[in-house]
C-alpha cells in the first residue's frame, strides 16, 4: 500500500470504532417517536373567547395548568411545549387510553357554583323496544317521548326569554338534556384549594371540594340564602348536578356527586386542582398510536430492513464479485453509520424514518455501482488497474457529490417543511446519504487498496 | 463484456409523445377522477382497531351503520385489523363508533385514533405545494450552477414528468394520499435527479465531441456510455422498496408504492426524457458548441 493511502485507512477504522462504540448495546440508545413506542399527539389550539382573550400571558398559563395537569395524572416524559403564538403540543408517551388524556387536557374545567331559578321538566328515559309488547305500543311510547322532548324545547325557549331579567342569568343544559336558569355565579373554581376523589356510603365515586377561607365564607353565605333551593354545579358550561340544599354548610367543604365512574371522578379532581385553562382551547390535531401498533411497525420496519438489504447484498456480490465484497463492506459501515448518527445527534426515529433507513440502504450502493462502471471504463480504455481505481475513483466522485447534494437539498425542504414522523424520514434520509458517500470515498476504496495484492485486478480485468 | 449500442435518440420522438400522453392523462385524472387524500390532507377521524378474531368489513359496516356512520370508510388488514375512516370530524362520532363496535366485540382493541381538524389539513396542502416549489427551485439553481441553465430545465421538467406520472397512478389506484406521500414525492424528486445528473454529467464530459458527433450522436454515446449504472443504481434502490412494500407493514404501504412507481418511472425519464427534450431543444435552438 502507498504511504499517502495510510491516512485514508486510519480515518476509516477511527470512525467505525467510535461509531460501534455508540451504537452497542443499541437498546434504548435511539429515541423511538411517539408512532413507534406508542403514545399520545395531541396539537391544542387556544381561541378568543369573549371572557378571555388569547395573549402572551394567558399562554404561559396555559403551559402551566397543562404541566399540573399532566404531572398529576402521572406520564413518564411528558412534552408540553408551544409552537407558534396560540398553539401548544402535548405529547403523552405510553398512554394507554386516548380518549382520557384528551378529556384530561381539552376540558377546560372552569368550574361554578350558581343560583337556580327556573328549569325544564326532565327528559325520560327514550322507549326501548324490549319494553314493550308490539311495534305499535313501541312507536307510540317513542311517539309520547318525542314530544315530551318537543315539550322541553318550548320550555327551554321560555327560559331564555327569561334570562334578561335574571342577574347573571344563563341557560345551561346537563348531559342528559334538561335545561336550568342559572342565576349569577356563587362560588368559582378560583376559590377552591383542593379536591380529591372519594367514595360515599353507596360505593360512588364522588369529588370532595375544599374551599379556600374566602371561598368557605362565600359558600356558607351562599348555602344560608339558599335552603330548601336548589344550587347548580357547573363544569365548562355544562350542569353537572344541581342539588337542593338541605342546610346551611360551613368550614369549606362540599361534594360533587355526579355519575361518575371511579376514573371520570379522578380526572376531575387533577382538573380541579390544577386549575381551570386561562383560554378556552380546541383539539385540531390528535394522533394516538397503541404500544402494541408500535412494536408491530418496528417489527415490520427491520424485516423490511433486513431482506431489502439482503437482496442488495446478494446483487453487489453476484455482479461485481470480488469488488462487490467491499462494496457490501462499505454498505455495512454507512448502515452502521447511520445508527450511530441517529443516537449521537439525538434524533427521533420514526416509522417514515425507518422508511428512510431502507431507503438509504438502496441508495448508498448507488456510489460504489457509479466507482466500479468508471473503473471498468478506464480498464477498457487501456489503463493499468491501478491507474483504473485512481482513475475511477476520482471522475466518479463528481458525479457522487452532484447527485447527493441534490437528494440532500429534496431532504432538508422536507426537514423544514415536514412535522413529526416524515421530519424522522428527512433526517434518516440525510444522514443515510452523508454516511453513504462517507463510505462510497473512503471505505471502499481503503479496501479495495487493501485487497491490491492482485486478487481484486485480477476481478477487476475478469468483468471488464 | 459485449458493449450493446442503443440509438435512443432515433425514438427520442416517439418517446416523448407516450410521456406526453401519459402526463397529459394522469393531469386528467388527478383533476377528474381526483385523489383520495387522506385525513392529514382533509381533516377527519381515523381509528384503526383490532379483533381477537377475524371480523370481516361488512360485518364492521353493519355496526356503523346502526349508529349512523355507514358510509365511514373501512379498510381491513392482516386478517383481524380494520381501519377506519369516519367521515364526522368530531370526537364524539369517533367514541360513538368505538363504543358500538366494543359493544359487539368486547375483545377489540384500539390501537390508533387518529383526528386532524380541518384547519390543519389546509395548512399541511399549502406546505406540500410550497414543498415542492422550493425543492424544484434549489435543484434548478443548484444544476444551473454546476452545469448549465438548459440541463437544469430538462431536470426539472423530468422530474415534473414523474410528480405528476406517480399523481397519476396513485388517482388511477385510489390509494390514500396521507403525509408521508409528500416525503416519497420530494425524494423520488431528489432521487430521479440522480439518474439525470449521471447521464448530465456524461454529456458534460463528452461535449468537446460536440462538433465531430453532432448533438444527437453525442447524447447517444453519453446515454450508452453509463446505461449500465442508471440501471443498476435503479435496481440496488428498488430492492429495499420492494421489500418494504411488500413487507414494511399497513401504514408504509402508500408510501412505498409511490416511491417504487418514482424510482421505476424516475429511471426512464432520466435515460429517455432529460436527453430528448435536450436534443430537441437544441435543434430548434443550438448552442455555441
Amino acid at each position: 500500500m502507498l504511504r499517502r493511502d495510510r491516512w485514508r485507512l486510519g480515518i476509516v477504522a477511527i470512525v467505525v470504532l467510535a461509531a460501534l462504540f455508540s451504537v452497542f448495546p443499541i437498546q434504548g440508545r435511539i429515541n423511538l417517536g411517539l408512532d413507534l413506542k406508542g403514545g399520545a399527539h395531541i396539537v391544542l389550539q387556544a381561541k378568543d373567547t369573549e371572557d378571555s382573550k388569547v395573549t402572551e400571558d394567558s399562554i404561559e398559563r396555559l403551559l402551566a395548568v397543562l404541566r399540573n395537569r399532566v404531572d398529576q395524572y402521572g406520564v413518564a416524559e411528558p412534552v408540553i411545549q408551544r409552537e407558534g403564538n396560540d398553539r401548544i403540543i402535548v405529547d403523552l408517551p405510553g398512554i394507554q387510553d386516548p380518549d382520557a388524556a384528551l378529556e384530561l387536557i381539552g376540558k377546560t374545567a372552569l368550574l361554578e357554583f350558581r343560583q337556580v331559578s327556573a328549569a325544564t321538566s326532565p327528559i325520560p328515559p327514550a322507549a326501548e323496544r324490549k319494553n314493550y309488547g308490539s311495534d305499535a305500543e313501541f312507536e307510540r311510547a317513542q311517539t309520547r317521548w318525542n314530544e315530551a322532548v318537543a315539550q322541553i324545547e318550548v320550555q327551554k325557549s321560555d327560559l331564555e326569554r327569561q334570562a334578561a331579567s335574571v342577574e347573571g342569568g344563563v341557560v345551561a343544559k346537563t348531559d342528559e338534556g334538561r335545561y336550568y336558569l342559572l342565576g349569577k355565579v356563587l362560588v368559582g373554581g378560583k376559590d377552591l384549594v383542593d379536591a380529591r376523589t372519594q367514595y360515599d356510603n353507596l360505593g360512588r365515586a364522588v369529588v370532595a371540594l375544599t374551599f379556600s377561607s374566602e371561598g368557605a365564607k362565600l359558600f356558607d353565605a351562599a348555602t344560608a340564602e339558599n335552603i330548601g333551593r336548589q344550587i347548580a354545579i357547573v363544569l365548562d358550561g355544562v350542569v353537572i348536578s344541581a342539588p337542593v340544599v338541605q342546610e346551611r354548610i360551613t368550614g369549606g367543604n362540599a361534594q360533587i356527586s355526579g355519575r361518575f365512574t371511579a376514573a371520570e371522578a379522578s380526572r376531575l379532581s387533577i382538573m380541579l386542582r390544577a386549575g381551570a385553562l386561562p383560554v378556552a382551547v380546541d383539539v385540531i390535531e390528535n394522533r394516538s398510536v397503541g404500544p402494541s401498533l408500535g412494536e408491530d411497525s418496528i417489527n415490520s420496519g427491520i424485516r423490511a430492513g433486513l431482506l431489502g438489504a439482503s437482496l442488495v447484498f446478494l446483487f453487489m456480490l453476484l455482479y461485481y464479485r470480488l469488488l462487490g465484497v467491499a462494496a457490501d463492506a462499505a454498505l455495512a459501515v454507512a448502515i452502521l453509520l447511520v445508527f450511530a448518527g441517529l443516537i449521537s445527534l439525538k434524533a427521533t426515529l420514526t416509522l417514515p424514518g425507518i422508511a428512510g433507513i431502507v431507503l438509504t440502504i438502496g441508495m448508498a450502493v448507488d456510489g460504489n455501482v457509479l466507482i466500479y462502471e468508471r473503473m471498468k471504463e478506464e480498464l477498457r480504455a487501456g489503463k493499468t488497474p491501478l491507474a483504473a481505481i485512481d482513475a475511477g475513483f476520482k471522475k466518479a466522485l463528481v458525479t457522487i457529490f452532484d447527485a447527493n447534494i441534490t437528494t440532500l437539498i429534496a431532504a432538508a425542504v422536507l426537514f423544514y417543511f415536514g412535522s413529526g414522523p416524515v421530519r424522522g424520514f428527512a433526517v434518516t434520509l440525510s444522514i443515510g446519504i452523508v454516511s453513504s458517500v462517507f463510505c462510497n470515498v473512503l471505505v471502499t476504496r481503503s479496501l479495495l487498496q487493501y485487497f491490491m495484492g492482485g486478487r481484486a485486478t485480477s476481478s477487476l480485468a475478469h468483468r471488464s | 463484456m459485449k458493449i450493446m449500442f442503443i440509438d435512443f435518440m432515433k425514438h427520442r420522438r416517439a418517446a416523448l409523445l407516450v410521456s406526453l400522453v401519459c402526463v397529459v392523462l394522469s393531469l386528467g385524472l388527478v383533476f377528474t377522477k381526483g385523489l383520495n387524500l387522506g385525513i392529514d390532507f382533509t381533516g377527519g377521524n381515523v381509528v384503526q382497531v383490532e379483533f381477537a378474531q377475524g371480523v370481516s368489513v361488512a360485518e364492521v359496516r353493519d355496526v356503523l351503520a346502526s349508529v349512523g356512520q355507514g358510509n365511514s370508510v373501512i379498510q381491513s388488514y392482516s386478517d383481524v385489523g380494520v381501519i377506519i375512516r369516519i367521515s364526522a370530524n368530531e370526537d364524539e362520532a369517533r367514541k360513538v363508533v368505538v363504543d358500538a363496535l366494543r359493544a359487539k366485540y368486547p375483545e377489540m382493541k384500539t390501537v390508533r385514533l387518529e383526528k386532524v381538524g380541518p384547519v390543519v389539513g389546509a395548512e399541511l396542502r399549502k406546505e406540500a405545494f410550497v414543498a415542492l416549489f422550493l425543492a424544484l427551485a434549489g435543484i434548478l439553481a443548484y444544476i444551473t450552477v454546476r452545469f448549465q441553465f438548459r440541463f437544469a430545465v430538462v431536470s426539472v421538467l423530468a422530474l415534473m414528468h414523474d410528480a405528476i406520472i406517480t399523481l397519476g397512478i396513485f388517482s388511477l389506484t385510489g390509494m390514500e394520499i396521507s403525509s408521508p406521500f409528500i416525503a416519497a414525492i420530494l425524494t423520488i424528486v431528489g432521487y430521479s435527479l440522480n439518474d439525470t445528473i449521471v447521464v448530465l454529467d456524461r454529456v458534460r464530459e463528452n461535449w468537446k465531441t460536440l462538433r465531430g458527433n453532432g448533438m444527437l450522436g453525442l447524447l447517444n454515446n453519453s446515454i450508452n456510455e453509463v446505461l449500465s449504472r442508471t440501471i443498476n443504481t435503479s435496481l440496488t434502490t428498488l430492492l429495499p422498496v420492494i421489500a418494504l412494500f411488500l413487507w414494511g407493514g399497513p401504514v408504509l404501504r402508500s408510501f412505498s408504492f409511490a416511491l417504487l412507481v418514482g424510482v421505476m418511472v424516475g429511471t426512464y425519464s432520466s435515460i429517455y426524457i432529460a436527453s430528448s427534450v435536450l436534443a430537441e431543444w437544441w435543434i430548434k435552438a443550438p448552442q455555441k458548441a
